[in-house]
């Protein structure tokens, strides 16, 4: 790159598209729409996760979050949050489909109630059902090896480990087995989603070699959404401009920076 | 009549309704929401030709914010 040139980083293409951005941005909990809006915006992101919720009694009336997100012009991302079962969410993947208008899915098949921890043996089995029927899955997955070469086999093409449990802020907790993950799977799309707290966690998802990162409270939780999406903006662009420029090898002593011979006046 | 759930609740609609029928009652376009029926999905364009049973567990599903 030369010093004129912009600082753009090497573009990601991930579920048939090319993108820009790689921050993926969730889209709940911010304090109103026009700020989701805004903070959308100032993210620069291309790919936003969107719900789906079971309809409320009366609750008939043409929704606006549809018409808001879609406004964006992102790519929409929809999830399947709060499934706890193989066969709920293929059921939920397969409205999501209808109702987004597209066959992206954030595959979350959750095992346990208080950390959110995804199922891995019912996400292999969502995931296999849903590849099959035409489905690009991201799945929500642990950071472990054999379950992520598992969600590979049945036809995942990207997988996304979390950073720490969902919405818990905590960072990367297993910054070695994220390493580790990415040295076993050069090739596939990797995505740090959930845990991330702050943009410095961001920087080191991106500093990892990860492809992306996908984060929700982190943002809609900041005392100032928008400027929150900005930094994190320069979070993701930092981190992966450090990627690709190449991070020095840590070393376990000094190494003297200036060039000098020795001791200025010792002889 | 019969007797069916929608989204847990007990409804009661005419005997031969069918699913479309009843989006008809629930939504303003039937674009607006997602169907299944006992746990399956049922797309959109089979609504019509697709018969509600005594006792049938309706769900239906709309867009809403994510993470």
């Amino acid at each position: 790159m030369s010093a004129a040139s912009s600082p753009a980083t090497a573009p990601l293409t991930i579920g048939g598209v090319t993108l820009q951005s790689r921050f993926f941005l969730g889209t709940a909990g911010y304090p109103s729409p026009a700020v989701l809006q805004q903070a959308v915006a100032v993210s620069g992101s291309q790919v936003v996760t969107v719900g789906l919720k079971r309809q409320l009694a009366g609750d008939g009336k043409p929704n606006d979050f549809m018409a808001l997100v879609r406004a964006t012009g992102a790519h929409l991302l929809p999830n399947t949050a709060g499934c706890r079962t193989a066969s709920e969410a293929v059921t939920l993947a397969r409205m999501a489909r209808e109702l987004y208008g597209t066959h992206w899915i954030k595959l979350e098949v959750v095992g346990d109630e208080h950390t959110l921890q995804p199922d891995p043996y019912e996400l292999v089995e969502a995931a296999r059902t849903l590849a099959k029927d035409g489905f690009e899955v991201f799945p929500y997955c642990m950071d472990d090896i054999v379950s992520c070469q598992r969600l590979l086999d049945v036809g995942c093409r990207i997988l996304m480990p979390w950073g720490a449990p969902i919405g818990s802020g905590q960072g990367l907790l297993n910054p070695t087995a994220l390493r580790t993950l990415r040295a076993r799977f050069p090739d596939v799309p990797l995505v740090v989603d959930a845990g991330i707290g702050s943009p410095k966690d961001a920087v080191q998802a991106m500093e990892l070699g990860y492809d992306a990162v996908l984060l929700n409270s982190a943002v809609s939780q900041a005392r100032d959404p928008v400027a929150m999406a900005l930094a994190f903006k320069l979070a993701v662009e930092s981190g992966r401009l450090a990627w690709e420029a190449g991070i020095m090898a840590r070393q376990d002593m000094a190494v003297p920076s200036t060039p000098v011979t020795g001791r200025p006046f010792v002889l | 009549m019969i007797a069916i759930t929608v989204n847990g609740q007990a409804r009661e609609v005419a005997e031969g309704s069918t699913l479309a029928d009843l989006v008809a009652q629930l939504a303003a376009s039937p674009q607006a929401l997602a169907t299944a029926v006992n746990g399956d999905f049922v797309p959109r364009d089979v609504r019509a030709a697709h018969l509600l049973h005594a006792g049938d567990q309706v769900f239906t599903f709309q867009p809403i914010t994510g993470g």
